[in-house]
């Protein structure tokens, strides 16, 4: 099973979480034992450790290593972190071996840029900051500050197979309503018509049923959610439907965020993610499509949702300034190691708009497909949808698709909960 | 001077013994479990978010939310159903199983050692087989690959859209820790004196009679001890809780016992609210004081009335 890097992309809210694995504590910093800058005399580098979680694609490792090499201005170790990452990070972040470069999905969160636990990075970024993706940086921003900078952009869409869609005499679905009849009617006994994660896509789908719909996380005042509307409610009662339609496969050999369920035939369509499409053409050639989640209702529109893994400054951290040369270096001015971190090992988007004609593998078909979604339908993550909010929303979702509750009553408590959380980061 | 020391040294140097084979333990226990309760406490009325080391005192505020936050009562519900099953059922299986063991003719040592050994199978590995093998909601999950060999449709075990996790849930843990509470059982049957039993027979006591008159009372007190066991147990189900339910999504809302939610607010990655986590602790801590100081008052009641 190959884990992708967007197992912990808390692409649909930040809630952070990982499958199976046990947290290490990590008392090893991965920082060179040979002491730190300051203690070094005239001539010698500051020594600096730089944390990954552990990506999925071969060769990841190898190559930040490879980057971390070549850069002549500190010794940099790359630390490569198997298990539950988030927490490895938060723990490691409150003691006094922090690592001094750390990536995390979509930026620090609010709490530790409030906790004065990363630093500020705006000056690093300096004009360069226009060459981000705006949607994709957005959540890097506080207070008109950068928190941190983007290392690749990931995104999700629906695949499906042209087969089996053919077969049952369906097209490719636009708007919930077809999707609901195509995922019907492509299921057989033994194939599923839709799969979105083994929790029947409470998890993953969440956000695109606000996007799809036409609303945004905050309203415009960002002081409460931008959702509490008669259309959202009606769109939740559509997916409760649907997932009681039949059409929707509960579980599968593997999550979401794998091919295996897709490529293996257990299902039709699936949600998941860009990263896996080599995976998928090489196991099914021609016979598949991509599209973005279909609308729902009337004002809704089609969304996809996007999400990137950024390079973070610990404020503790033995040299500071060293460490944001280094980001500086590797993630704003070597374009050549940006464009092959994330064309070489599955398949990403460069963080700087300007890099993605030269990833060749957005070049054509679903590449170039998923390039275009992103462009004119991506959504990214709000700073202010804090994790506790995000847990709120799961659990009215949950409550309304699997104990049959009322949306209106249950939106309004996610409503609460997000005032509540957004005085509290205010305050 | 030197007589001081002699004093302090103990006669034949039994306090400097005493300190070289208790202290390196006392030490561990201190750094590793008095001082991170101790911390606990103190975290438990700041504003700890992202921080060990406070500064924003709250007083009872993170008690008050926790009392009055819905998720973490349906929590202590989710752990009120959790017992009320696991309880009574490891408690009769280990009995029975006990009884069983005990009276067998042929091969006692291997069934008692068959029984015992998932004891030693870790917690996250067995959730492991439980989820990924047996109750895989798949169609080629083990249990479901039956089922559909008997004509039933696939069921999603861990979904939520059902109640069958309890099932998954429930048979895991009783799998791990019955053979233990059945060597504790057996233990406490190997002390009742067979002279006892004798006389019975003699009285013309039978089966259900002698356990119900001889054997079930002279258990009293491993009966107890298995039950404040179990209980303490169950208040502090963790592992299988969150290695069969975890996914890339969270932890679904639903069979979230009180441990995985502290977990989650206080060490979830994306937040790390130290204070209400520790808030969380203390109150179970409480709790579970509480009720086993209850529950042994209650038995020793009884005990004192049946003697009177």
């Amino acid at each position: 099973m190959s884990f992708s890097r967007r197992r912990f992309l808390a692409l649909t809210g930040g809630l952070a979480t990982a499958a199976m694995g046990v947290t290490g504590c990590g008392s090893n910093t991965g920082r060179p034992n040979s002491g730190s800058s300051s203690a070094g005399g005239g001539g010698s580098k500051p020594a600096l450790s730089q944390w990954y979680h552990e990506y999925g694609e071969d060769g990841v490792q190898e190559a930040v290593e490879r980057y971390a090499k070549a850069y002549d201005k500190a010794d940099i170790t790359v630390k490569w972190n198997p298990g539950e990452y988030e927490k490895l990070v938060s723990a490691a972040l409150l003691t006094d071996k922090v690592p001094d470069i750390f990536e995390y999905g979509n930026g620090p969160t609010l709490d530790m840029i409030k906790a004065g636990q990363v630093l500020d990075v705006t000056d690093t970024l300096g004009d360069a900051k226009d060459q981000f993706s705006a949607p994709v940086l957005a959540p890097m921003i506080w207070e008109d500050k950068v928190w941190a900078i983007p290392q690749t952009v990931d995104m999700q869409m629906l695949y499906y197979r042209k087969s089996m869609l053919d077969k049952a005499g369906v097209q490719p679905p636009q708007t919930f309503d077809e999707l609901i009849d195509a995922a019907k009617a492509v299921k057989t006994k033994d194939v599923g018509g839709f799969f979105a994660g083994n929790d029947g896509g409470l998890g993953v789908l969440g956000a695109l049923l606000i996007w799809s719909a036409g609303f945004e996380y905050l309203n415009e005042g960002k002081d409460g959610i931008g959702f509490a509307d008669p259309a959202m409610y009606d769109g939740l009662a559509k997916f409760r439907e649907f997932r009681k339609s039949g059409g929707v496969l509960e579980s599968a050999s593997a999550d979401w965020f794998d091919a295996a369920p897709f490529v293996q035939g257990e299902t039709a369509m699936q949600w998941t993610g860009l990263w896996v499409l080599p995976q998928v053409q090489k196991a099914l050639g021609d016979d598949f499509g991509v599209i973005p989640f279909p609308k729902i209702g009337t004002s809704g529109r089609q969304a996809v949702p996007i999400g990137a893994f950024s390079s973070v400054v610990s404020a503790k951290g033995t040299d500071p300034d060293a460490a944001k040369a280094f980001i500086k270096w590797l993630w704003v001015d070597k374009e050549d190691y940006q464009v092959d971190f994330s064309n070489s090992y599955g398949t990403h988007i460069p963080a700087k708009t300007a890099l993605a004609p030269k990833a060749d593998k957005l070049a054509s078909g679903a590449g170039a497909d998923a390039a275009k979604f992103v462009a004119e339908m991506g959504h990214g993550p709000d700073l202010l949808w804090t994790p506790a909010t995000a847990q709120a929303y799961t659990t009215a979702l949950s409550n309304i698709v699997l104990k049959n509750a009322d949306p209106k009553g249950e939106i309004a408590k996610v409503d609460a909960k997000a005032k509540a959380e957004i005085k509290r980061v205010n305050g | 001077m030197s007589t001081v020391v002699t004093r302090l040294r103990g006669r034949q140097d039994r306090n400097v013994w005493f300190w070289v084979f208790v202290g390196p333990f006392f030490l561990g226990l201190l750094i590793f479990v008095y001082i991170p309760i101790v911390w606990s406490v103190y975290l438990s009325f700041f504003d700890a978010r992202n921080t060990v080391t406070p500064t924003r005192f709250v007083g009872l505020g993170n008690y008050s939310y926790l009392l009055q936050d819905r998720a973490f009562l349906t929590s202590m519900g989710t752990f009120t159903v959790f017992a009320a099953f696991i309880v009574p059922v490891t408690f009769a299986g280990s009995l029975g199983l006990a009884l069983l063991v005990n009276k067998a003719k042929v091969a006692k040592a291997f069934f008692r050692s068959a029984f015992f050994l998932p004891t030693a199978c870790s917690y996250v590995i067995a959730a492991m087989i439980w989820r990924l093998s047996f109750f895989n909601g798949a169609r080629f999950g083990l249990v479901n690959t039956l089922l559909r060999g008997l004509g039933f449709d696939n069921v999603n075990w861990l979904g939520g859209g059902n109640y069958w996790y309890w099932l998954v849930l429930v048979t895991l843990r009783l799998w791990l820790q019955v053979g233990f509470y059945m060597i504790l059982f057996m233990a406490g049957l190997q002390r009742i004196p067979t002279d006892t039993y004798e006389a019975a027979a003699i009285d013309g006591a039978r089966g259900w009679n002698v356990f119900r008159y001889i054997t079930f009372p002279q258990l009293r007190s491993t009966s107890v001890a298995v039950l404040l066991l179990l209980l303490i147990a169950a208040f502090q189900a963790f592992d299988e809780f969150y290695n069969t339910l975890i996914s890339v999504g969270g932890y679904p809302p639903f069979a979230r016992p009180p441990l995985v939610y502290l977990y989650l607010i206080s060490l979830g990655g994306g937040t790390q609210d130290l204070g209400l986590g520790s808030a969380g602790t203390i109150i179970l801590t409480v709790l579970i004081a509480v009720i086993g100081l209850a529950q042994l008052k209650i038995v020793s009641l009884r005990s004192k009335e049946e003697t009177s």
